[in-house]
């Protein structure tokens, strides 16, 4: 019988990294995220769990401390939000050009200006090409579940790329829910202690991060190019790995109700369940459609999408952070790219969403399904990027 | 069967605290539970609000709460300041802190066809507590109401969270705001 608490999103993060036996935490504490860096001091203080804290004085120090202590062989978890990532993003390219297998977990929450402290992905969105792998959760069973499989993600020597864990800011950070854990000896059977490429050392000393000019630079590039393309059979081998020890199965997306689906949504996060639970309304009265939901953002699932997508005619694509100035939103992008790359011909529009913590409601979401219907049947999309709810 | 339940009280009252100890107690019984606050910083003495759902099924909603199925309102000096009856479905309940009878509260906040309960919470936690904190009363006057869990849950949540005698006076404070909750139909 598995053991069953009442967790948010933020305390089933910290809860997982407890038991992943993590080494060292160095992190600054920014609302939502707050929490997560809390419990993990407390477990640390009370002994509980066998880590380093080191408390830093910003956000730019803590991942910088956790690219030093990853270079000499630790396990090492940092989290942070908004802000917070903005200030690491510099340590972002080299937590992952160092190849450091940092898990970090991120409440996901809006940029300024204007201030603003509630949920959407600018954040991520912000540093989404920074070669690190990008997880968003729909709930906290699935952070709990994703930062455990992370760390065995991102150490595995195919890989050796950081990753992160995304949770929406507040939706999921503060919100408590049922989470199904895992006993102590199952995550450490799982997940050993880390085995280290190489580690810096002052008996053996070795040179990271050296100067790279023209005639080798893109060859270390093109080697997290290469990385990151290894990872997805990583994460599938990791994903069937952690089915039989959980009997939760994982995969790069989520696919519901998509079997004879005419019309989907695609989104990521917390959203998704909202829009799994208006469209199961739906179907009850025989409207064909189904969600998409991608836990793996980076890399992004092309085969799997594309797979997932089956023969469905027309697909809103939610996002949650605007790329101004650019056609269409990230996700949005990313999803029109894959289905030209694969040459899949079927009507896409975007629906940007959420923006500051607006929240989207399910009433929101049967208009973007009933649209998305009407799109199926006629084949014409009136606008190619709406706002959801916003006054103009 | 999806419950959701919204609470109204003053930030430092023990909102966020007890919507958590009722979806505790709920998961307890086996069901499935979301507690969250209202979104945002955390102000003293500031209106706040948080909220529960129960379900017998996996909860996959993450949507706010805008049409209740039960208020409770912890702090009643709330009433006439904030819209406490907002949004709460018909035949909804509506659970209040006050010495004043359910009639009362009925015609007064004008929602006829609510379920309407009331506990004297201040006076039952200054007798057992010796301090006016409140919150816990009122999961006293909710199960009173609708059966939303248990008693056992509750104090075992209770002891759980508050080992020792403050977790003894708190589950009295619990079992008598059960005993003098009162309401109309």
């Amino acid at each position: 019988m598995a053991k069953v608490m009442g967790l948010t999103g933020n305390e089933a993060i910290a809860y997982a990294v407890k038991q992943c036996n993590v080494d060292v935490v160095a992190a600054y504490p920014i609302t939502p995220q707050t929490i997560m860096v809390e419990v993990l001091s407390e477990y640390i203080y009370n002994g509980e769990m066998d880590a380093e804290f080191i408390c830093v004085e910003s956000e730019h120090s803590a991942l910088s401390a956790c690219i030093g202590a990853s270079l000499a062989g630790a396990r090492v978890f940092t989290a942070t939000a908004s802000q917070g990532l903005a200030l690491m993003h510099e340590m972002l390219y080299i937590a992952s050009g160092l190849r450091c297998p940092i898990v970090m977990g991120i409440a996901n929450r809006a940029l300024s200006a204007p201030l603003n402290i509630h949920g959407d992905h600018s954040d991520m969105m912000g540093s989404r090409d920074c070669c690190w792998i990008q997880i968003y959760a729909e709930n906290p069973q699935e952070a709990y579940d994703w930062t455990i499989q992370a760390f065995k993600i991102a150490e595995d020597h195919r890989v050796l790329l950081p990753v992160s864990v995304n949770i929406d800011g507040f939706i999921l950070s503060h919100s408590m829910e049922r989470v199904e854990v895992l006993e102590d000896e199952d995550v450490s059977r799982f997940l050993p202690p880390r085995k280290p490429l190489i580690t810096i050392d002052p008996t053996k000393p070795v040179t990271v991060g050296a100067l790279c000019l023209p005639d080798y630079y893109f060859e270390m590039k093109f080697q997290q190019i290469q990385a990151m393309k290894e990872s997805c059979n990583v994460i599938f081998e990791v994903n069937s790995e952690y089915e039989s020890i959980s009997g939760r199965k994982y995969g790069f997306l989520e696919s519901y109700a998509m079997d004879d689906a005419e019309a989907a949504i695609i989104c990521l996060g917390s959203t998704a369940g909202t829009a799994k639970a208006v469209g199961r309304e739906l179907r009850s009265k025989g409207k064909k459609v189904g969600v998409i939901k991608p836990w793996i953002y980076r890399p992004f699932p092309e085969e799997e999408l594309i797979r997932a997508l089956g023969d469905v005619k027309a697909v809103a694509v939610l996002d949650r952070a605007c790329s101004f100035g650019a056609p269409f939103n990230a996700l949005c992008s990313d999803v029109i790219a894959t289905l030209y790359r694969h040459g899949k011909d079927l009507r896409v529009f975007n629906c940007l969403y959420g923006l500051g913590g607006r929240d989207i409601t399910p009433a929101d979401l049967k208009a973007i399904f009933e649209e998305t219907l009407e799109v199926a049947k006629t084949g014409k999309i009136k606008e190619y990027v709406k706002y959801i709810g916003v006054r103009e | 069967m999806l419950i959701e339940i919204r609470w109204h009280g003053r930030g430092g009252q023990g909102i966020v605290t007890v919507s958590r100890l009722l979806a505790q107690a709920a998961l307890l019984d086996g069901k499935y539970v979301q507690a969250f606050p209202e979104f945002g910083p955390e102000r003293r003495g500031a209106p706040v609000t948080g909220y529960t759902r129960i379900s017998n099924e996996p909860i996959i909603v993450h949507s706010q709460i805008y049409n209740p199925n039960v208020v409770v309102v912890v702090d009643p000096t709330l009433i006439g300041k904030v819209n406490v009856t907002a949004g709460l479905v018909q035949k909804g309940f509506l659970i209040v802190n006050s010495e004043r009878s359910p009639k009362e509260i009925r015609e007064d906040l004008e929602v006829l066809d609510a379920k309407v309960y009331t506990v004297d919470a201040v006076k039952i936690a200054l007798e057992i507590l010796g301090r006016p904190i409140y919150n816990t009363a009122m999961l006293g006057a909710l199960l009173k109401a609708v059966p939303v869990t248990t008693m056992d849950s509750l104090a075992k949540v209770i002891a759980e969270r508050f080992p020792g005698a403050v977790g003894e006076k708190n589950i009295a404070v619990i079992r008598r705001a059960y005993e003098e909750a009162y309401g109309i139909e």
